[in-house]
């Protein structure tokens, strides 16, 4: 492999193992929150072992978001410089942004809210989770900004050579990147929800700690359900601006060959791209992706056909990752609305509470498919329709990036076994025993 | 003079990195010297508990803000210096998980392994930090493309491993002061004693450090240039001077206030000597990365400048506060805490 396969790899893995910590991060941040505006509100002393008890699991993941996350803030210089130099005027100001305005509150409040429970009052106490629940927030929005302008460049001109800002605002407040980034943080949150409902399962299978287990299964289950019924109305706009600002990436999704108007979705199909057509194609809704795209039945559609090859998106990968991720939602929505349903007495439902200590793993499937769709079906290019990704790679030593490649896959797979023992350990203890490490002098 | 105001706020991020997360880098390079027992490498742990994730954003604000203010000299210096960062990433991560990890477990092996990547994972960022400043100090062997000739052996040249010892022992007492601060009654002493010791040494290869400079590098003709900038290194020295004076009288707050000076002075006038060059070349002075060859756009320059003179002041204001809530010593209790690392 060259030094530009390689970069890929190694901006995968290291982006796709980063992905795995940050949603919870962000949706267990304010899960935890709420939990401890409950005790502050109420001063029950079981919601404060609730925010202690989900508290841990945060730290544990929170740990390896920090972590891996360094070297995605250098990345874009070792191995996309050109990249860098081309659009750092937008992209590395957003960056820095990222870093000086929500970095620093998260890192410095999450060490108040650990080592503050005895120093502060409870409202300052307080405070300092929320800040940290905002603050990781805020972190994903200006990450996304930065995202979403190499999806959809906007507020520049080319000028020296190089993608110049104009308008900071348009950059900011685009639809394109609010979009992406309402539907980030509510996959998130789902992933945080399902996370949550599926420990309490556990322990109310096992009839440990009921009320504990059932109070978190409750402040769990409502938001859950919200925020998958908002991810499917949501992710439906998220797919229609493609229509406009990523028509390749539309089609390779659905895996649309002619231009068309009045073009269906087929519910079941299979793309064959050696040879430009579906080999595999039934049970048609008709005109409904002209209409979902486009408001329109009869609107038109572009086809991959309408692309030369060299500026098409990976099909299959683009139709699957969308495909799954749809369907899972769907899963979602029934699950979390029978754990809803139930939220009084969830300890009684054996086989409900079974079926969700097993989809822990589904949204974490769901939101890395989400971004290998973003990601994967924004090639060739780097910055849409601006500059390739085959132009963007640094001029070094391959044997440099192999051997770090290397690095991180082994690294990487060492921290997230680590990383998955501790949060299993932790959350199969459960709350009634959290004693302080021992150690002798 | 936008790009100038840029030029020293580059500095300045630089410069509030060294000088927060060196006792970090430096205690836990000391740990297998001051620690013997589990709870005695604890307190080591402790002792940066709630500081060492606020202190290392600074680096990558520092990062970031080369990135948004000098986009060439972020894509040249990290990809020319690809296995040096590479290593630095790599022994930032050990040294983090170490720290969150180490005393989730009892068992010897788990705590031993973690120890050994807070030691590595302290002492490799420090000695490769030193290195590669010096390295940038002398300039870098770049062509008209910012394509470096070299690897990391060329780094490792006489001067840019006395610089990577400077800022090893700087650290060092740096982060043995810090112990003498915030430690417990068996460490604090401990922490003095080391940065007492080291403090000989350090001033030997400061002095060495000074006088190569005027040889290896062309810094000082910008002092020449413009006297007043003769206060940093001034800064320096009497910062190392009043650390000694100050720890002879054991008033470790002051002397740590004296050793983060010398850090501070002796950063800003690497960086003032530098100016406007950010990434001078070796092989011709016209292929040097410049504020000014580099820079942002004048609109993206403003924006970032309302962004930095809002948020550095404040975050400064709350990681203020964060030191003064938990400045006081650890007591051997506090380890029996459940968040305690
Ligand atoms: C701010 C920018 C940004 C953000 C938030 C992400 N990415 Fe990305 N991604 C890039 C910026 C980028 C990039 C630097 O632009 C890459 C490198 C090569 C390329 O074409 O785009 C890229 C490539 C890239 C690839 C390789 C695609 C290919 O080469 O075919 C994958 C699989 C991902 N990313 C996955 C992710 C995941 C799982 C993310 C979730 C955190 C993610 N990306 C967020
Ligand atoms: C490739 C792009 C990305 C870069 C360069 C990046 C950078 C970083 C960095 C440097 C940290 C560590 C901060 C610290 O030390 O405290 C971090 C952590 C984190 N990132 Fe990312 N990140 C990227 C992708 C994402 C995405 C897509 C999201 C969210 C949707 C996200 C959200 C977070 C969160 C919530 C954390 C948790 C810990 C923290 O911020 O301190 N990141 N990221
Ligand atoms: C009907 C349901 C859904 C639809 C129609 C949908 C649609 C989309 C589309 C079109 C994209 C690509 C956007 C782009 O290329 O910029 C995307 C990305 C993504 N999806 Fe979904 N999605 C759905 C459900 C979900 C669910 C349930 C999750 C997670 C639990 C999720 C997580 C993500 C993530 C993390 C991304 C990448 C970030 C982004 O581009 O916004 N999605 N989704």
């Amino acid at each position: 492999m060259d030094v530009l396969h390689l970069s890929r790899l190694q901006f995968a893995v290291s982006t796709y193992f980063h992905f795995l910590f940050v949603p919870l991060t962000l949706g267990l941040s304010i899960l935890v929150a709420v939990m401890e505006t409950i005790y502050v509100r109420r001063g029950d002393e079981e919601y404060k072992r609730m925010t202690k008890f989900w508290g841990k699991l945060f730290l544990i993941n929170f740990a390896i978001g920090v972590v891996t996350g360094i070297t995605l803030e250098f990345q874009f210089g070792t191995n996309w410089s050109r990249y860098s130099a081309f659009v750092g005027d937008i992209f590395g100001s957003l960056l820095a942004i990222e870093a000086t305005a929500t970095f620093f509150l998260e890192s410095t409040f999450i060490a108040v809210w650990v080592f503050g429970w005895e120093r502060l009052s409870k409202r300052a106490h307080l405070t300092a989770i929320w800040l940290v629940a905002i603050a990781s927030n805020m972190s994903a929005f200006w990450i996304i900004v930065a995202n979403a302008w190499m999806q959809s460049p906007v507020g520049y001109v080319i000028r020296n050579g190089r993608a110049e800002l104009t308008d900071f605002m348009a950059v900011i407040t685009q639809r394109f990147a609010i979009l992406e980034f309402l539907h980030t943080v509510g996959g998130a949150y789902i992933l945080a929800g399902f996370f949550v409902l599926g420990i309490s399962s556990w322990h109310l299978l096992r009839r440990q700690n009921v009320s504990f287990f059932s109070k978190s299964f409750r402040v769990a289950a409502a938001f859950t359900l919200i925020f998958s019924i908002f991810e499917l109305l949501q992710g439906h706009m998220n797919a229609e601006i493609l229509g406009t600002k990523q028509p390749a990436k539309l089609a390779a999704m659905e895996s649309q060959w002619e231009t068309q108007n009045g073009a269906s979705i087929n519910l079941i199909q299979w793309p064959d791209a050696a040879n430009e057509r579906n080999s595999i194609q039934t049970l048609s809704i008709p005109k409904m992706l002209s209409l979902l795209a486009h408001y329109n039945p009869d609107a038109e559609v572009k086809g991959l056909k309408a692309y030369p090859r060299d500026q098409r998106p990976p099909v299959l990968v683009s139709f699957l990752s969308f495909r799954i991720m749809v369907g899972l939602v769907f899963v979602f929505i029934a699950l979390s609305g029978w754990a809803w349903l139930k939220h009084s007495a969830p300890e009684k439902q054996s086989f409900l509470l079974r079926l969700l200590v097993w989809t822990i793993p589904l949204p974490y499937l769901a939101c890395e498919l989400g971004w290998t769709l973003a990601e994967v079906g924004r090639q060739p290019w780097i910055v849409y329709r601006i500059m390739r990704t085959s132009d963007a790679v640094s001029p070094i030593a391959t044997s440099q990036v192999a051997i770090s490649v290397a690095a991180f896959i082994v690294v990487y797979t060492l921290l997230g076994v680590v990383d998955f023992y501790l949060l299993f350990k932790y959350a199969r203890r459960g709350p009634a025993d959290m004693p302080a490490p021992a150690g002798g002098r | 003079m936008l790009e100038t105001i840029w030029f020293v706020l580059w500095g300045v991020l630089w410069t509030v990195y060294f000088v927060l997360d060196g006792f970090d880098l430096g205690l836990g390079t000391l740990m297998p010297f001051l620690a013997k027992t589990d709870d005695e490498r604890r307190i080591i742990f402790n002792a940066q508990g709630p500081f060492w994730d606020g202190n290392e954003v600074w680096l990558l604000t520092a990062g970031g803000a080369t990135f948004a203010a000098f986009p060439r000299t972020y894509a040249t210096m990290f990809s020319a210096l690809y296995t040096p960062l590479m290593l630095l990433l790599f022994a930032l991560i050990l040294r983090g998980i170490a720290i969150e990890f180490r005393s989730k477990e009892d068992a010897t092996w788990w705590r031993t392994t973690w120890d050994t990547c807070m030691i590595v994972g302290s002492f490799l960022p420090a000695l490769l930090l030193g290195v590669a400043f010096a390295n940038i100090f002398q300039g870098l062997p770049l062509d008209a493309d910012g394509i470096m000739h070299g690897n990391l052996l060329t780094l490792l040249n006489p001067y840019g491993l006395l610089g990577g010892l400077l800022f090893v022992l700087l650290f060092l007492v740096h982060g043995g002061l810090w112990l003498a601060i915030k430690g417990d009654e068996v460490m604090r002493p401990r922490g003095a004693r080391a940065a007492r010791i080291l403090w000989l040494p350090l001033l030997l290869v400061a002095v060495v450090f000074l006088i190569a400079t005027a040889f290896a590098t062309d810094l000082y003709s910008n002092l020449l240039r413009w006297p007043l900038l003769w206060v940093f290194p001034i800064l320096a020295v009497l910062g190392l001077l009043g650390s000694r004076f100050f720890m002879a009288k054991q008033s470790y707050w002051k002397a740590w206030g004296a050793s983060a000076a010398t850090i501070a002075g002796a950063t800003a006038f690497g960086v003032a000597g530098l100016y406007p060059r950010l990434l001078p070349s070796r092989l011709d002075p016209a292929f040097s990365l410049t504020a000014f060859n580099s820079a942002s756009s004048t609109l993206t320059l403003k924006i970032m400048l309302g962004v930095a003179l809002f948020f550095v002041p404040v975050v400064l204001i709350y990681q203020f506060w964060v030191y003064r809530t938990f400045a006081q010593p650890l007591r051997l209790e506090d380890l029996e805490r459940p968040e305690a690392y």
